[in-house]
């Protein structure tokens, strides 16, 4: 029997209050492939803080439960002790220096050196890099990948797929790796890249280092791992191995979850009309990481339509392309009326408003007051709270505005002067709202509305919407990566796969469908599942 | 295994000249204008020859100094008026126990280097705090440490240390005087060896001097250090994450390009002959960054080669400048402004072209 290479026992982990991991156990032999699945927020990445020994995780009072490293119990204080110990990771956003070359960066501060007089003299600082020997150990390193990239190339250039690969040599080359833990490694790859990527996995595997491989993707799952852990909300709910697994099972484990009551629900049902007040096509966005590749679109008028999807398959991208905050090519119109794309100004005046995923970068001013905040983008772009011939702000407009809505609203705060930066989460996303709404708009597009906010501020936040939608007949498109959110406020829910719509889903349906679409199911073989 | 993704064609090392000129923009105008000004100064060539000769001599070892902090990703370092401040003091010690010629320069490169490398250390410290706002600190601290020098000169020279030397203290027997004669020490090293052609004197150990810091410059960025300076240079994240101890990399890069700079001061004054007690430091900074720069080099980017082109340049600009002027303007103080004009306008385009790049790579 092969030996155990890492165990994780009873991991508890909690952040201010906010469990985040309860009690989850992981166990990976040598030379296998283990699979951890999970929803955003379902802990998959706290629980890798914690085997890492990140600072993030002592700051915030440590975690409960037991790491063991080869059946022997460890303590890792820091990356670098998991690193001495033969974890290896691979880094979602690319740790590579860009004007190094391959070798470079494999052999980053574990360069070969030979010594010299000098280095005699002053100490190990002054040693010469051999280059030839850390060229023939990159080379090593890229061959049991089964790559054929020149080592001295510089990684400046590279297209994302080989970056990957380079992590993945610089882990290799460290002679102690046994386990290497790939975060979401083919989110950012194409299919083909994505399939060397897998091959390259097993061949790992084979010499005997064992993979914890982190995906949101099943179908990789299914064919390479081993496996297969499934985390939602903090808790391991299930273990299966490969002969078990389906990619309909492993979705609905995902996915599952009771429906928070959220939304108003004694409120009536939405205005839905059937007259389709924004029609989107072939639209294409260059927002990195979220790029949107030739996507359709209809927004009915009086709806709330929601887009789902997982990080990094683009359902950002569309508001932002849409609002011209990123470049992006295709045709975009409402109410019949073509809207210049690349254009924030017409954009704004077509009656569209924004709110932005970035609360604190691009959403909100934050060191200036919440009434300032609230009025700058109607002054700027419709003219609003301005007097006389000097164009001067208007003070005393802007003060009563922003009373109106802090009421209108709930905005927990000192008053209007108040600065946003000293807001909470929930209040400066209500602030973003208002800003949005004082420019009148009848399409708000909001993203990421409760993302950094804490539970209870959540349903305000989503009642809100509710509101604005039933009692003054404002068009939403909300977007967001908690499914559950969309599920209890939509009217219909779009799942976005790659850059473009997988299908569309009445926020009633099974959470296996939604599980699947949001795999790409159905697009790798499954039926289309639509709804009118 | 075949090979399933393609790698993109890396850019051939074609000749391309457009690219060539834009890549080179800034040292290719300022050719042009040292050109025009040589014509219009209309100064006999042994002449302006003998005069580059002696500036590059005088002054390549100064901007060669800020090469380092720059592929450390500090920018230009204007902190070495601290490594010239350690290097006016050895000589103020030196001169004062009447040393000479050769003996007397070692003895000063001696006392200035533990001088300089606690100053290097300290501004390297106060730069770890103040990360990412380097340079502007660097100009501020020269200001402060200007201050401090003028004290230590003025008042405790004199005032709490005793230094019975008439030739060099104010009258009144605290302070130093304005001027500090280093004849004693003038050309100690220029004159070791002199090889002469006509007008023009070649200061040979002087450029042995430079040769040798361009040779061990080139070994320092093949070393593991020189890796780790190009590593924290491009990502101090990366680096850090990699295991390299980025706030040491950083200050022994502020220690190296302090010390050289000490010791490009000593070159600097030899030849000079003469010790502007409170002047000669005061422009050493902006000089030599404003050379570096005309010779092509940017915030980020530096190389031996132009440092020393731009050396040449600055210091042919220099040297026509005033006389173009007033040949061509028919006032000498026009040729003066363009120069002054010259260092601080390359020096703030520089700078800006740095905020540019850097806000659009966002």
């Amino acid at each position: 029997m092969s030996q155990r290479v890492l165990e994780m026992r009873n991991i508890s982990k909690e952040y201010f209050g906010n469990k985040v991991l309860k009690g989850v156990s992981l166990a990976v032999d040598e030379g296998e492939i283990h699979a951890l699945i999970g929803e955003n927020g379902a802990g998959k990445s706290t629980l890798m803080n914690v085997l890492f020994g990140m600072p993030v995780i002592r700051n915030t009072g440590g975690f409960e439960g037991e790491v063991l490293f080869e059946e022997r119990p460890v303590s890792i204080a820091n990356p670098f002790e998991a690193m001495e110990l033969g974890i290896g990771m691979v880094h979602q956003e690319f740790m590579l220096l860009p004007g190094f070359t391959v070798t470079e960066n494999i052999k980053l501060n574990r360069e070969i050196t030979r010594p010299t007089l000098l280095s005699r003299l002053f100490g190990p600082a002054m040693k010469r890099l051999d280059r030839t020997a850390m060229n023939s150990d990159s080379r090593r390193a890229l061959d049991s990948l089964g790559l054929s990239l020149d080592e001295t190339t510089r990684v400046a250039g590279l297209p994302v797929g080989y970056k990957q690969f380079v992590e993945i040599a610089r882990e290799l080359d460290k002679k102690k790796t046994k386990i290497l833990v790939l975060d979401e490694p083919t989110a950012v790859l194409t299919e083909s890249e994505a399939d060397t990527l897998l091959e390259a996995m097993e061949r790992l595997s084979a010499k005997g280092i064992s993979i914890l491989f982190i995906t949101h993707r099943l179908q990789e799952v299914l064919r390479v791992a081993q496996n297969i852990t499934v985390l939602r909300d903090g808790e391991r709910v299930a273990g299966l191995d490969r002969t078990e697994a389906t990619v309909d099972r492993m979705a609905e484990l995902m996915v599952g979850r009771a429906l928070e009551s959220v939304g108003c629900k004694e409120c009536a049902a939405s205005a839905m009309k059937e007259e389709v007040l924004l029609a989107v096509s072939d639209l294409r966005v260059d927002m990195p990481g979220e790029e949107v590749r030739g996507l359709d679109l209809s927004v009915r008028r009086g709806e709330i339509l929601g887009i789902g999807g997982l990080a990094g398959q683009g359902k950002i991208g569309i508001a932002n392309g849409i609002m011209g905050l990123y470049p992006a090519t295709g045709t975009v119109a409402k109410g019949g009326k073509p809207i210049p794309l690349n254009d924030t100004t017409s954009a704004l005046n077509a009656g569209m408003a924004f709110v932005s995923e970035d609360r604190r970068g691009v959403g909100l001013l934050l060191d200036q007051s919440i009434e300032m905040n609230i009025a700058v983008p109607a002054m700027q772009s419709q003219g609003k709270f301005i007097k006389g011939a000097f164009s001067l702000a208007d003070d005393r407009k802007i003060r009563s505005h922003a009373m109106e809505l802090i009421r209108e609203l709930d905005i927990r705060c000192t008053g209007p002067a108040q600065l946003a930066r000293r807001l909470s989460g929930g209040n400066q996303q209500k602030v973003c709202i208002a800003k949005a709404l004082t420019l009148d708009p009848d399409l708000l597009f909001v993203s990421e509305p409760t993302r950094g906010i804490d539970v209870g501020a959540k349903k305000i936040v989503l009642d809100l919407l509710v509101k604005l939608n039933r009692e003054m007949g404002v068009t939403i498109v909300i977007t967001s990566s908690e499914l559950a959110e969309l599920r209890a406020i939509c009217d219909r829910i779009s799942i976005v796969y790659r850059g473009h719509i997988e299908g569309t889903l009445a926020p009633d349906a099974s959470d296996k469908d939604f599980g699947i679409m949001m795999a790409g199911g159905a697009s790798h073989g499954g039926q289309e599942r639509k709804v009118s | 295994m075949e090979q399933k993704a393609k790698i993109p064609e890396m850019a051939q090392p074609s000749f391309n000249l457009g690219r060539l000129l834009k890549n080179n923009a800034v040292p290719i105008l300022f050719i042009i204008i040292c050109a025009l000004g040589s014509y219009y100064a209309r100064l006999p060539l042994p002449f302006l020859i003998a005069e580059i000769t002696t500036r590059m001599a005088r002054n390549s070892f100064l901007v060669i100094s800020l090469i380092i902090p720059i592929i450390a990703g500090m920018g230009l370092n204007f902190g070495i008026v601290l490594g010239a401040m350690a290097a006016q003091f050895a000589f103020i010690a030196t001169v004062f126990w009447q040393m000479q010629g050769v003996a007397g320069l070692t003895a000063t490169v001696a006392l200035t280097i533990p001088v300089a490398i606690v100053f290097g250390w300290l501004t390297g410290m106060l730069f770890n705090r103040t990360r990412g706002k380097e340079m502007i600190t660097g100009i501020i601290l020269s200001f402060f440490a200007n201050g401090l020098y003028q004290l230590i000169c003025l008042w405790v020279i004199g005032g709490v240390i005793p230094f019975p030397d008439e030739s060099m203290v104010l009258p009144s027997g605290v302070g130093l005087r304005n001027t500090i004669n280093l004849k004693a020490m003038h050309y100690a090293l220029d004159n070791i060896v002199k090889w002469r052609y006509g007008m023009i004197g070649v200061p040979v150990m002087t450029f042995v001097a430079v040769a040798l810091l361009c040779v061990g410059m080139i070994y320092l960025l093949k070393t593991k250090l020189g890796q780790d300076f190009r590593a924290v240079g491009q990502n101090q994240q990366i680096a850090g994450v990699a295991g390299i101890n980025i706030d040491k990399v950083r200050i022994l890069a502020i220690v190296f390009s302090t010390v050289l700079a000490a010791l490009g001061q000593i070159i600097f004054l030899q030849n000079l002959g003469i010790l502007t007690t409170y002047g000669s430091h005061v422009q050493v900074g902006t000089f030599a960054v404003a050379a570096i720069l005309i010779g092509g080099a940017s915030v980020s980017k530096a190389t031996i080669g132009q440092a020393l082109l731009g050396t040449f340049l600055f210091h042919t600009l220099f040297i026509v400048s005033p006389l173009a002027g007033k040949n061509l303007m028919g006032n000498p103080q026009v040729g003066e402004f363009f120069r002054v004009f010259v260092a601080y306008g390359v020096i703030g385009v520089a700078l800006a072209l740095h905020a540019w790049r850097g806000r659009s790579k966002k």
